[in-house]
């Protein structure tokens, strides 16, 4: 599932009214039902375009309904609610604090900068927004609250970032806000409040969004189910009690359209992930889930004999030490010695120095028993007595998320002597990652020009399939390939995870970055892509998969800064050296 | 900062898993869950948590697969849909007045003890649950007002002798995993915190759902589950339908909708409470131990376990059929879910586990 309603064109020029019009009515059908549709996710920078919508949106909802903004990341006691501590010590008795998706409780919750929310805190919601409660289970507090709210998801990202899936699923409208259209007046929004409930919805209507779903490839059954809402939304609004074809037509557009996976009329069974439109040379290309097996057995079997376990995993380990090593001083996102940020990991006994964050539910529990053995004997004094051995500090887990980026060469030269192999070779540095944790992402190069085949991910499922989807065959155009790579190392910094590049190429760059032949212009052009990576300090690897070690790679390992490794053809024994001599 | 309505203390109650627990012993406060026979498709899901309801020592349920599959509806409705248990009166933690030998402490000193009716208990344990909550700890409120170090007990003492259910099981923070981990394998929580020693018995159903594109699960804790099934969107148009239809009535009104379901509930209880009466006359016959183990042997599953998961399964949904012997239907019928999640993993090989299984069953049994 690529990001939300990705398929429209950015919004320039004029937006087509239609369009305009269709985002007017879905800020007003989310007025009349927030809590059934679940929401919005709105993809766009901050500016007049989502300003607008949601102001219509908050002009749409009766007086006195809860609009409540939240950051992407809030802690759990925030988020989902705590003991109130000052509350608790004035009473003498625990009194619970509501967290934030209580409090939105009957309104609309807005989620700031969403594609940051992480998948757990995404559960959390989700799991919320599915209960319409919030199941509390914290600091001693046992409570259920209710939390019925519609959601819109802010979404600022950039390219690959989106929403987490969890709350994506959930949200009826995806939405690029287009510029709102003058502000007409507003129908009864009570009204169709109260309609909800009496609309009617024909067989046929149900019949024909499952349909549509299923002819646009979209799996999930929440699809149509938000789809029907918003019909019986529509029809509400327009003061009917039956749902009829032009509501269907709307929750259409405006719910499955941004969804849909594949064209109504094709035949492919629906694929998570478009598949890659290349066709081209695809020697290496899956025909068909049962027929290709063999061949990747073939394939997997070559690479295992070149590739011995052992070796590739001391690589593995001298690849992640390199990476902490390179950390660069004073980089935003750089690793603390001790954490003061990441999931909290309980609590521990120890003195407040600066620096450590004091748990204070933990030390007034730690406290607490012995209040009235302090107390005695003291008249007055404060309420709270707390000595030094109470003192409870949090703990953190850091995110050491690695990031292995893997960009293969599936150029015709490469594919001609092993794109097979190095496949491979990939395959068996996935598991390697797989067995870590890390998330994989996969960049593949060839013909005029590099292509994310898979934005970092922690399914290796999915980093298998993508792989063997890769063609081969076309020109090598190297700089396109480091280019894409550097783009997708900035993005993981930025989210906070380190990078680490792994390139499997021959070296042979023939194609420049502005897509012309020529290999003396595309060499130059791919070391100047390669100094960047140097400079950005992330750990790579190079792997040669020429037959011969070749000079050019070689200069271009050094030019990235990355450790240069050849793979010879059927050369256990060089091979061997060479691994050995790369994880010293 | 304000207190929730409603929230004032428990009042000097001697008993305090009656008030804390009242909205979650049963069925939540608000909305009546979706009942469980009212469910489309995924048949393999459903006979998974029957047979968990029916044989709770076969160890647990995992849920796989995609969004919007029902996974959480399905065990969420288990609730609503288990015949009650007997319960010792008073006891926080509801130990059954018959078994003597898994007393709690404070039951064992009892001169007397007194069975209620209570019903199956069903507890969420949701992400962002704090360890105090889990495993239990002091009595903050008391400690407050009395100075009086009391337990209190958390979530797994609520869930003994039921279900413990965790949605999006992938996404539950390391600590609460590793002591899950423990008390599933011991049947027991241990308590040592704040200066309170504590031990009480904590047998449950582990039943787990999640989505694996999210993460992978440890594989210990895979290994807790006996059985591990998958559930995918069913894409044939008219099933589809009828999810949306009965989802969409549901919401409009679910106490009439909840009615008109009752009477296939209370058959499918009734299913439940016949086959627990008649599994202990069950036969397995030797040959389908030797079946059993040649299916193992077939797809060399680690220990013993798999077996036994296997041949329990199979008795327990012999037990639902109505059916006085286990034979290789019956294998046949669980073999997946009792397997699947147990064979030696070669992270690279994308032919799923449930694929390795079928074709292992269908060369031992035949086509």
């Amino acid at each position: 599932m690529s990001a939300a309603g990705d398929g429209r064109a950015p919004p320039r020029a004029a937006p087509d009214p239609a369009t305009v019009q269709d985002q007017r009515a879905a800020a007003l059908l989310l007025a009349v039902d927030p809590v059934g549709l679940g929401g919005a996710v709105l993809r766009a920078a901050p500016g007049p375009e989502r300003d607008g919508w949601l102001a219509l949106l908050r002009g749409a909802l009766p007086q006195g309904c809860a609009w409540r903004r939240m950051p992407a990341s809030v802690p759990d006691s925030r988020l989902l609610g705590g003991l109130d501590l000052a509350a608790t010590l004035a009473a003498g008795r625990p009194v619970a604090e509501r967290g934030v998706l209580a409090e939105a409780d009957g309104g609309v919750l807005l989620l700031a900068m969403a594609e940051r929310a992480e998948p757990g805190m995404a559960a959390r919601m989700a799991a919320v927004m599915d209960a319409r409660e919030v199941a509390l289970e914290r600091d001693g507090l046992a409570r259920r609250l209710p939390a019925r709210f519609g959601l819109v998801a802010l979404d600022e990202g950039i390219e690959d970032e989106g929403v987490a899936a969890a709350l994506r699923d959930r949200l009826a409208f995806h939405i690029m806000p287009l510029p709102p259209a003058p502000a007409g007046t507003l129908p009864d929004i009570a009204a169709a409040r109260a309609r909800l409930d009496s609309v009617t919805v024909p067989h046929d209507v149900t019949q024909a969004l499952c349909g549509a779903a299923v002819a646009l490839g979209i799996a999930s059954l929440r699809a149509p189910m938000l789809a029907q809402r918003v019909a019986i939304a529509a029809a509400a609004l327009a003061g009917r009690d039956t749902v009829l074809a032009e509501d269907a037509a709307l929750a259409a557009r405006l719910v499955l359209a941004p969804r849909a996976t594949r064209m109504p009329d094709a035949d492919t069974p629906p694929a998570e992930e478009p598949p890659p439109p290349e066709q081209g040379d695809t020697q290496d290309a899956p025909k068909g889930e049962s027929t290709d097996a063999p061949l990747e057995d073939r394939v997997l079997d070559a690479a295992r004999a070149v590739l011995p376990e052992g070796l590739l995993a001391g690589l593995g380990a001298g690849l992640r030490d390199a990476a902490r090593r390179a950390s660069p001083d004073g980089r935003a996102g750089a690793r603390h010695a001790t954490p003061l940020r990441g999931r909290p990991a309980g609590t521990r006994q120890g003195e407040l120095r600066a620096g450590a964050r004091l748990a204070l539910v933990e030390t007034l529990r730690a406290a607490a028993p012995w209040q009235p053995i302090r107390r005695r004997g003291r008249a007055g004094g404060p309420r709270l007595l707390v000595k030094r051995e109470d003192i409870r500090l949090r703990r953190f887990d850091a995110p050491q998320e690695t990031t292995a980026i893997f960009v293969v060469d599936a150029s015709g030269s490469a594919a001609m002597h092993r794109l097979s192999e190095a496949k491979g070779a990939v395959e068996l540095l996935l598991a390697d990652c797989y067995v870590r944790r890390d998330k994989v992402a996969l960049i593949g190069f060839r013909g005029r020009g590099a292509e994310v085949l898979l934005p970092p991910t922690a399914s290796l499922v999915r980093a298998k399939r993508s792989l063997a989807g890769l063609p081969g065959g076309g020109g090598t155009p190297l700089a396109a390939g480091l280019d894409a790579a550097r783009g997708m190392v900035e993005a993981c910094r930025r989210a906070g995870r380190t990078p680490l590049l792994v390139l499997l190429t021959d070296g042979r760059a023939n194609v420049a970055r502005d897509g012309t032949g020529g290999r003396a212009q595309a060499e130059t052009d791919a070391l100047d892509a390669a100094k960047p990576l140097r400079i950005a300090a992330v750990p790579a690897l190079l792997v040669d998969t020429a037959p011969r070690p070749q000079q050019f790679a070689r200069d271009l390992a050094a030019a990235m800064g990355a450790r240069y490794l050849p793979l010879p053809m059927a050369d256990a024994a060089r091979l061997s050296d060479a691994v050995r001599d790369a994880a010293a | 900062m304000d207190s929730v309505p409603g929230d004032h203390g428990r009042g000097g109650d001697a008993n305090p898993v009656s008030t804390r627990s009242k909205p979650a012993r049963g069925v939540p406060a608000g909305r009546a869950p979706y009942p469980f026979a009212a469910i489309v498709a995924q048949e393999e899901m459903l006979r998974a948590l029957l047979i968990a309801a029916v044989d709770g020592s076969i160890g647990g349920v995992l849920v796989l697969g995609d969004r919007g599959t029902g996974k959480s509806t399905a065990v969420r409705a288990l609730a609503a849909l288990l015949p009650p248990m007997k319960a010792v009166e008073g006891c926080r933690y509801g130990c059954d007045p018959g078994d003597a030998a898994a007393l709690c402490d404070a039951c064992r000193t009892k001169p007397r003890l007194r069975g209620i009716e209570v019903p199956v208990p069903v507890v969420d344990l949701p992400l962002g649950a704090t360890e105090d909550r889990v495993a239990g700890a002091l009595d903050i409120e008391r400690a407050l007002a009395d100075g009086v170090k009391a337990f209190e007990p958390g979530l797994l003492a609520r869930a003994h002798r039921g279900f413990l259910y965790i949605d999006e099981v992938n996404l539950l923070e390391d600590h609460l995993v590793d002591l899950l981990l423990d008390v599933a394998a011991s049947g027991e929580n241990l308590v040592e915190r704040e200066g309170i020693s504590i031990r009480h018995p904590a047998r449950f159903v582990l039943v787990g759902s999640g989505n694996p594109e999210e993460g992978e699960l440890r594989p210990q804790l895979l290994d807790r589950f006996g059985l591990c099934v998958e559930v995918r969107t069913p894409m044939d148009l008219p099933t589809r339908i009828e999810v949306i239809r009965r989802r969409d009535s549901y919401e409009r009104d679910h106490a009439a909708f909840c009615a008109a379901w009752d009477k296939e509930q209370a058959k499918l209880r009734r299913r439940i409470l016949a086959a627990r009466a008649m599994i202990a006359s069950i036969e397995v016959p030797d040959a389908a131990l030797e079946r059993a183990a040649q299916l193992c042997i077939a797809l060399g599953t680690d220990g013993l376990r798999g077996e036994l998961t296997l041949i329990r399964a199979a008795r327990a949904h012999a037990a639902l059929e109505g059916r006085q012997v286990v034979g290789d239907a019956e294998l046949r019928a669980v073999a997946s879910p009792a397997l699947r999640h147990r064979l030696r993993r070669n992270p690279l090989d994308e032919t799923s586990s449930s694929t390795r299984v079928e074709r292992a069953v269908s060369e031992l049994f035949g086509p």
